[in-house]
């Protein structure tokens, strides 16, 4: 839904009544369904945030998680909180880097042809893979001997589970996106920019590193935030690879690194623990959590609005 | 302009001059080239991998993997227990519940999403007052970026004691209790829920290829004397074509793959629900392939079983690769005649 036109096909003085009965079906079903779709978003995000409200205290964001039968003794979500923005930071510091290198070579190189058309399915393929089969994938990888650094073992046995683990396979999930938006961004730079910059003794990288990606910035803060909406909205790779202990359990009294090789939790993963299906069940801690959750979503999807009207306002490439 | 502007410029100078036989240019391009061959390496590797994990259980199976027969719990439990108690490795598994739910979910979801997206993406695009276009295009995003836990839970305490308590009646649970329970967590539920998720996606992708339409060609069709909506209906939405298959597609591979929010609402149960028992068909409970894989993530620390769950993943990397590259080529021909990029 980028570039929006100017006018919508109907000019709002004509009237209908001269269509076909059918036409105007047509029309009237598309008026429903448009307004019955902003419906159930308000139902969503209204019945989350007044649940969130009436179940949410400021003590819960502040106390750990703990094992009990009653709900005043099993404590907040201050851990899974931090996991979330951790695992978010982690992520997309592999993600971004890589999501951009990846879109700068398919725009501005791509050669040969046959691996960009190679790539640029693979990325699309990532987009559309679904995230338990990656977190199957990565638990396998990871309990592996050779990167038995990154989490913790007992006996010689890999865990497998650990921050880092589940960083690096979040980054898949959040690649795509970064790969698109920026992608999109470096096409929308007409080429007599890059021309006006070789032109002055730039190179092709130079030409990149100091105008392209500047002006791309936009697509760019786009894509990584694209991304880690749908990274921090994961479960799975969550469950799977980070063990989905409640608790931070490091690996060893290290101190930063020991959190990360050890195993904690995210939103995601306290929500899923917390329903009625899930082995806590406790759905006021789940409202609450659900409720902190969605106000990030909602943070970074109007991050992405503002960021997207702005840079519709700037100015346009002649 | 200021000064480190132009340090930098001489710093690109001296990286030019003090290069060993490669230009800057071409080392730059090296190393994104070989960032990209890793990245697409590593697909390959994930893909090989989850194949030969998977072997075992497809190679003692056959075809009767995606058949039918016996109880998908039984057989889990037995293939279970000879990996945890060190007998011989049981195999035996009849994949046909869980794929049959997995259809029956994702066909029904993507059905109904793809009739209402395209209305709505027919609205914002051609019809929608500024207004309410202004506000319906960052509900999308929205609903495509709220997380498939959060929508599970809505499921879970909302939709499903909803359908259990008030849509289906006394005589119909008690119609089957001998069978199967039924408590609302049903293939309605995870149908409703999973279009509400899926619908954003095709949406965007939609309004973005009606969108794309060139003005003159709807003009050309207006100018006749042809109607707005039969104007767009015929002209807009033929030419995307292409981009409605995509864009399906997409959200297609989206639903197969969902795990967390349909083992949460479609009752967990690998039970096959069957279309002859008329209504309540729709308030069957079942368990479709990933859900599988959540629920039994235990499972992996016995190898005949971690072989088994990887073969269930390998069937969901194999459909959601198939089904990229068939959105991709869709995508083609829209392409070629220059109204997509």
């Amino acid at each position: 839904m980028s570039a929006v036109s100017a006018t919508p096909v109907r000019r709002p003085d004509t009237s209908s009544a001269s269509w076909r009965l059918s036409d105007r079906l047509g029309l009237g079903l598309a008026w429903l369904l448009g307004l019955l779709f902003c419906a159930i978003a308000a139902a969503i995000v209204v019945y989350f945030l007044v649940e969130g409200i009436r179940y949410l205290r400021p003590s819960l964001l502040v106390t750990n998680p703990s094992a009990a039968s009653s709900e005043s003794q099993t404590g907040g979500f201050l851990d899974p909180l931090l996991g979330t923005l951790i695992i978010g930071t982690m992520a997309m510091a592999i993600a971004v880097p890589v999501g951009v290198g990846i879109a700068v070579w398919l725009t501005e190189f791509g050669r040969p042809t046959g691996l960009a058309r190679v790539a640029e399915s693979a990325v699309e393929m990532m987009a559309g893979e679904p995230s338990v089969v990656l977190a199957l994938f990565g638990l396998t990888l990871f309990t592996l001997p050779a990167l038995g650094f990154l989490s913790q073992s007992t006996h010689g046995v890999v865990l497998g589970q650990s921050f880092f683990a589940a960083a690096a396979l979040l980054s898949l999930v959040g690649l795509p996106l970064v790969v698109a938006s920026t992608r999109e961004g470096l096409q929308a730079i007409p080429s007599h920019v890059r021309e006006a910059s070789y032109a002055v003794g730039k190179t092709k990288i130079a030409t990149t590193r100091r105008v392209l990606l500047p002006a791309a910035r936009p697509s760019i803060l786009t894509g990584t935030m694209l991304g880690l909406g749908r990274v921090i909205s994961d479960t799975a790779i969550v469950l799977l690879l980070l063990g989905g202990t409640l608790t931070f359990q490091a690996a060893n009294s290290t101190p930063l690194l020991g959190l990360l090789r050890g195993t904690g939790d995210t939103l995601t993963g306290y929500i899923y623990y917390n329903a009625p299906t899930g082995d806590g069940n406790q759905p006021s801690k789940a409202y609450a959590a659900a409720f902190v959750l969605m106000l990030l979503v909602l943070a970074l999807n109007l991050g992405v609005d503002l960021v997207l009207s702005r840079s519709r306002k700037a100015v346009t490439w002649k | 302009m200021n000064e480190d502007y132009f340090l930098e410029q001489d710093r690109d100078h001296e990286f030019l001059e003090g290069n060993r036989g490669l230009s800057q240019d071409q080392r730059a391009e090296l190393g994104l080239g070989a960032l990209v061959f890793v990245v697409v390496g590593l697909l390959v590797a994930m893909l090989a991998f989850v194949l030969h994990e998977a072997w075992p259980s497809f190679a003692h199976n056959g075809l009767g993997w995606f058949g039918g027969g016996g109880s998908v719990d039984q057989q889990v439990q037995a293939i279970f227990n000879s990996g945890e108690y060190k007998t011989a490795p049981v195999y035996t598994f009849h994949a046909w519940p869980l794929i049959w739910s997995t259809i029956l979910i994702t066909v029904g979801a993507v059905a109904i999403a793809f009739v209402s997206a395209l209305f709505i993406a027919v609205f914002i695009v051609g019809f929608a007052p500024a207004g309410l276009r202004r506000i319906l295009e960052p509900v999308v995003r929205l609903l495509a970026s709220i997380p498939s836990v959060i929508y599970g839970l809505a499921g879970v305490l909302v939709i499903v004691p909803f359908i259990g308590n008030h849509v289906i009646t006394q005589s119909e649970k008690a119609s089957v209790t001998p069978v199967i329970q039924l408590s609302g967590a049903s293939l309605l539920a995870a149908v409703l829920i999973l279009t509400v998720m899926i619908a954003p996606i095709m949406i965007a992708v939609f309004a973005d290829g009606l969108q794309a339409v060139p003005r003159g060609w709807l003009e050309g069709s207006l100018a006749l004397g042809i109607n707005e909506w039969r104007t767009f209906w015929k002209v807009a939405v033929r030419t995307a074509r292409p981009v409605l298959v995509a864009g399906t597609v997409l959200a297609t591979a989206r639903a197969l793959g969902e795990a967390i929010m349909v083992s949460m609402v479609s009752g967990g149960v690998p039970f096959a629900p069957n279309p002859i028992d008329g209504l309540i068909f729709f308030f069957e409970p079942s368990q479709p392939l990933a859900a599988t894989i959540i629920r039994n993530t235990e499972g992996l620390s016995s190898p005949p079983m971690k072989h088994t769950l990887y073969a269930i993943a390998a069937v969901l990397l194999f459909s959601s690769a198939m089904l990229s590259i068939i959105g991709w080529a869709a995508k083609q021909p829209m392409r070629r005649y220059g109204v997509v990029s």
